[in-house]
């Protein structure tokens, strides 16, 4: 008897296979570029919805959790030339860390107040980066890929890398979504003072979900510096990150995991697609429309759709 | 004499420079229908935020089944066997009926691990809302949010419970429907305090009511004691 957790790591491992199959047919490297971004979207849309779509905390601060990933990785790199996966997991742990903090704001602050602390936090945190001459300061700093990578090619292998981290978010949420946590982050959305009376410990809820969406987001960034070879603190916390990470669950559907993939897949697929075609600057003006789109047509994006259509 | 249940000592609760409740002084035996009773703000509502946990109180002691928990959270009270409905109903929107009650049962009932639907489905069909299991909260009337409040209430498996104002805004027939609720329930061994403003299901169900005016006790007594006590007609109705 093969369980429905099974089913989703047996189909984990051959997103990656895949992932790695395509890297091995070296098609046009800008292809696996773009893939990157998708992926790359696909864990911080997963990451952002475990507090955003699950627990019902709008976070605006994912620039924050995302350069927070970047420079840890930076400072990391230049300090002791430290291997990708120390990058990764080193850049996840203080973007946690920043998480659990936010956290402690859910004591005080709910809904969009919340909302305006996160994004406070991102304008704070950009600020210290900037005057952070080691990691770069306000001019950036360069970064030197490590020689020979697997597949010839550093990008490339990223995109595998990329195919990796974004499997496991998708299992991460999946997990907590259908467990005993996805539940009472449920309860707490639907009603704080009602869960909390109902034997829900929200304040531990919120620090989990806050920790982990925090987490994820930071492994997202992490690989950043390799991938742009170039650091500075307006492209680690540009505001897309910010509009993006919200709109994509809210176009995909936030109460289950397959919402931010979809959103993330579609959305980030338009956007490399205009950016080639059209103008780089059209990015952020496809996502207000869509998004504006998608709240006054389909509230509960394509998820609902796809439920209404069925009948419920 | 059974043991005292619920034991709120000497609680003041202020807001700002606003008094809420001023050294009130109650005991809930075990077993017992107990009603609280008490003019529009007279802090009612306070009370049992600071029982439930949800606000905290400035001085004076709680202490139930013999654990003080007068600084513990409203989880943890809940845990320990503290179950209460709200006044204006505040239902989980997103689930079902069903999956409503799961919350309580999984966090407080001690049901997690195993499946809760069973019990769940027990305490619908016991409350009258075993058709509506599958309804969103939504497509309830307001009788039946009544009821989902008190079910959910229940799922937790509480010792005591609280119903704040159950049955506001209901007609008599559904007053009646969940006056028998609530004493089927007490007849399980459930302790309950009733908050309410209809007089007649208090004065029926009771069998000890203390009276709140303005923050402070004024009365204590049995239904009878009470409707002939001069300084409960003075607070309903003035000099």
């Amino acid at each position: 008897m093969i369980t429905r957790t099974e089913w989703a790591l047996a189909a984990g491992l051959a997103v990656i296979a895949a992932g790695i199959g395509l890297a091995a047919l070296r098609l046009n490297p800008y292809l696996y570029f773009a893939g990157y971004v998708i992926l790359q979207y696909v864990v911080i849309a997963t990451a952002w919805n475990i507090l955003g779509g699950y627990a019902g905390y709008v976070n605006f601060g994912t620039p924050a959790f995302f350069a927070m990933g970047a420079y840890t990785a930076v400072f990391l790199i230049r300090w002791v030339k430290a291997p990708l996966p120390v990058l990764i997991l080193a850049g996840g742990l203080v973007a946690a860390l920043l998480g659990l903090g936010i956290g402690y704001l859910t004591l005080r602050l709910r809904g969009t107040f919340f909302s305006i602390a996160t994004l406070a936090l991102a304008v704070v945190l950009q600020t210290v980066m900037i005057n952070w001459e080691y990691v770069g300061g306000s001019r950036g700093i360069s970064v030197i890929r490590p020689s020979g990578p697997p597949f010839g090619n550093y990008v490339v292998f990223l995109f595998t890398v990329m195919t990796a981290l974004a499997v496991l978010a998708v299992l991460v949420a999946r997990f907590i979504e259908r467990s005993w946590i996805g539940r009472g982050l449920a309860a707490l959305r639907d009603n704080e003072e009602a869960a909390e009376c109902m034997g829900v410990p929200t304040l531990k809820l919120k620090l989990f979900a806050t920790t982990v969406s925090g987490f994820l987001l930071g492994v997202a960034g992490a690989p950043f510096p390799y991938y742009v070879t170039f650091v500075e603190p307006n492209s680690a916390f540009a505001l897309d990150y910010a509009v993006n990470a919200l709109a994509m669950p809210m176009i995909g559907g936030t109460t289950s995991w397959i919402g931010p993939v979809i959103g993330a897949v579609l959305l980030a697929t338009a956007q490399q697609l205009a950016t080639v075609t059209i103008s780089s600057e059209l990015n952020l003006l496809i996502v207000g429309v869509v998004l504006v789109l998608f709240v006054v047509v389909a509230p509960e994006g394509i998820l609902g759709l796809v439920r209404r259509v069925r009948g419920r | 004499m059974a043991a005292a249940l619920l034991e709120v000592d000497g609680v003041v609760k202020r807001f700002g420079g606003f008094t809420a409740l001023n050294n009130v002084t109650i005991h809930v035996k075990q077993g017992e229908r107990f009603g609280l009773i008490g003019p529009n703000g007279s802090g009612k509502t306070t009370l049992i935020n600071c029982v439930s946990g949800s606000l905290r109180v400035d001085q004076g002691r709680i202490r139930f089944a013999g654990t003080d928990v007068t600084t513990l959270p409203p989880h943890r009270r809940t845990q320990l066997g503290i179950a209460r409905s709200f006044q204006i109903p505040k239902p989980f929107r997103s689930m079902t009926v069903l999956e409503n009650l799961g919350i309580p049962l999984e966090y407080a009932g001690h049901a997690r691990g195993h499946d809760g639907a069973a019990e769940a489905a027990d305490i619908l069909r016991e409350i009258g809302l075993e058709a509506k299991a599958h309804l969103r909260p939504a497509g309830l009337t307001q009788i039946e949010m009544r009821k989902l409040e008190l079910a959910r209430a229940m799922a937790a498996r509480p010792k005591l419970l609280i119903s704040d104002e159950a049955m506001a805004g209901l007609s008599s027939a559904e007053v009646d429907d969940i006056l028998t609720i609530l004493f089927r329930l007490n007849a399980q061994g459930i302790t309950i305090i009733m908050i309410e403003h209809i007089m007649r299901a208090v004065m029926r169900f009771s069998e000890r009511i203390v009276v709140l005016d303005a923050g402070e006790r004024i009365a204590e007594g049995t239904p009878e004691e009470i409707v002939r006590n001069p300084a409960v007609e003075k607070a309903y109705l003035g000099e």
